[in-house]
């Protein structure tokens, strides 16, 4: 039977959601294990043998917490020549992304990115990666030994097996000369009531929202249907709001409830981020923008008057 | 300071995507300098116009890639080597990353500058490798770079905000289309980039030979489309819709 690694992310001393995917994905293809590093890993390990972890390595060395990749990488490597796994996978997120391709710089292997599902084939592994800007789906046969897949987030739901994993302590001494990348502060700017990846309901705004002092009515919206707000690359990219908020292709991937795209015309670059969402619904003035081609309710109209109208609605459904 | 900005040339994004038959994406379209090359360039330029020293473009890509880096000279850029080789057509990551390295070593910079990803591979992967195979710390999903002296500070873009990060050059960095706001080239920009150096060599100069693919492509579907639904059009009653909408998917 097959092998494989899940690398768990933790953010904040918590396993990342994508883990969790990862690992009800994974638990299908072979024998799961998962690594943990930094702090928060033992606790961690609960909640992945729950997901189907059936041994969880970890490492709390503050240093995996403070420095970016290196330290990862080391204690990824020395696992790999214990454990020599047939597939190891990691979300497609910012911190994993570049343990990933240090790893497997390292090995000299190569690797498969961005992918939206992982399959066992002839006893090897296949990957399915968006491809042409999303509107295709390539499907790549890993030849590498070890397979290492990067894995968008959000691809899966994860579900609980139930299982109970063993925690083994590993053993890895951070060397001085992997502690460079340090980081020193953490700022945080977006205050998420709600998290945009975790919403049931996202209400994602885009140049037809006609500029940030527009926003407000979006978060207004978000505040009756307790939902989070998101946004196009373009009104990003423009200043209009942070990064964090951006939704896409080079941003964060959602697959709430319910998905409404305002004043968003529906490249896909943005599509590729919501497009699992369940039911979309799309506002734009213009009837033939993409977004509508894809939406389950699309409404052309002037967003500015829809949308406070719709706040006032949800809230008087909601009262009455 | 010395800085090496990694440089791609990529399918015009404002033109239409099509495939070759072996499932690659063609390059024989309208190309043009990565638009996030773009930004990692204009941050190069100015930690230079800051701190003095040379902006040097490092590009792997087919002859014709010179096009897409004389855009980077005429930004403003001192010199570019380029690396190409008919062996590297369709080269993956980790290759790429491997042939990078070894004309960035014979640079010796003081840091690298890289995009985040790519505009047409997006897959991310050639800055934590290349500084993995160079030996630098990565200093990445940069919105600001700040130096002084031989301690690189940046803010990191982050899920909920950012975070600051210091380490010692020689060092990586990649950048997100946040940093800065790519120059215009000037005329007179244009007229000096033609008589600025391209130096081109290939794979045998560097001693890099070209591994197995990681990958192979065994086919290519269209992505599963979602069914366009109902379209209407405001006529005061659309909201009443909306709010079936959201009832029938239990979000009210």
């Amino acid at each position: 039977m097959a092998s494989i690694l899940v690398y768990a992310e933790l953010s904040g001393g918590k396993v990342t959601g994508t883990s969790l995917e990862l690992l009800t994905r994974a638990r299908d293809l072979g024998d799961v294990y998962a690594v943990a590093l930094g702090s928060g890993a033992k606790a961690a390990a609960t909640i992945l043998g729950k997901h189907g972890a059936k041994v969880v390595h970890v490492n709390e060395d503050a240093a995996f917490d403070d420095y970016i990749a290196e330290p990862a990488t080391d204690a990824l490597a020395g696992l790999y020549e214990q454990q020599k796994p047939d597939l190891i996978l990691f979300g497609f997120t910012p911190d994993s992304r570049e343990v990933a391709g240090r790893l497997a710089a390292r090995l000299g292997v190569g690797l498969i990115s961005n992918a939206s599902d992982v399959a066992a084939k002839d006893g090897g592994f296949i990957a399915r990666v968006p491809y042409f800007g999303g509107a295709k789906v390539a499907s790549m046969k890993a030849n590498a030994t070890p397979a290492i897949v990067l894995v968008r987030p959000k691809s899966f739901e994860a579900s609980e097996s139930g299982g109970t994993a063993e925690v083994k302590d590993l053993a890895v001494t951070v060397q001085d000369g992997s502690k460079r990348a340090h980081i020193v502060d953490r700022v945080v700017e977006a205050s998420e009531k709600v998290k945009l990846e975790d919403a049931r309901v996202v209400i994602s705004g885009g140049r037809g929202m006609g500029g940030p002092q527009n926003f407000p009515l979006l978060e207004d919206l978000a505040g009756a249907l307790g939902g989070a707000v998101g946004a196009s690359r373009a009104v990003v990219d423009a200043g209009w709001v942070p990064y964090s908020m951006q939704v896409g292709q080079t941003g964060k991937s959602v697959r709430p409830g319910v998905y409404i795209a305002v004043g968003i015309s529906g490249a896909m670059q943005h599509t590729v981020g919501m497009k699992t969402s369940k039911v979309i619904i799309a506002i734009n003035k213009d009837a033939e923008a993409p977004i509508m081609k894809m939406a389950d309710l699309g409404v052309v109209g002037d967003a500015l008057k829809i949308v406070p109208a719709l706040t006032a609605a949800v809230k008087a459904k909601k009262n009455g | 300071m010395k800085i090496v900005v990694t440089v791609k040339q990529v399918p015009d994004p404002n033109s239409t995507l099509s495939l070759e038959a072996d499932n690659s994406i063609s390059r024989e379209k309208e190309v043009v300098l990565d638009p996030g090359d773009e930004c990692g360039v204009e941050e190069g330029l100015q930690l230079k116009e800051a701190h003095g020293g040379e902006v040097v473009l490092v590009s792997m890509g087919p002859e014709r890639a010179k096009d897409a880096i004389r855009k980077g000279l005429s930004m403003g850029a001192d010199r570019a080597v380029l690396v190409t080789d008919p062996a590297l057509a369709g080269a993956d990551a980790l290759t790429t990353a491997k042939v990078l390295a070894a004309a960035i070593k014979q640079e010796q910079p003081d840091l690298v500058i890289c995009a985040t990803e790519s505009y047409d591979g997006s897959t991310g992967m050639v800055p934590p490798m290349l500084a993995e195979l160079l030996g630098f710390p990565q200093l990445t999903f940069a919105k600001k770079v700040e130096v002084d002296g031989s301690t690189l500070k940046v803010h990191r873009q982050t899920a909920d905000g950012y975070q600051i990060v210091e380490a010692a050059t020689p060092a990586l960095v990649s950048v997100t289309a946040a940093i800065a706001e790519p120059r215009y080239a000037s005329l007179k920009g244009i007229m000096a980039a033609r008589s600025k150096e391209i130096k081109q060599v290939g794979l045998s100069d560097l001693g890099v030979e070209k591994g197995e693919p990681a990958e192979s492509i065994e086919g290519v579907t269209d992505a599963e489309s979602r069914k366009a639904g109902e379209v209407i059009e405001d006529d005061g009653r659309a909201v009443d819709r909306i709010v079936q909408v959201l009832a029938s998917a239990k979000v009210i």
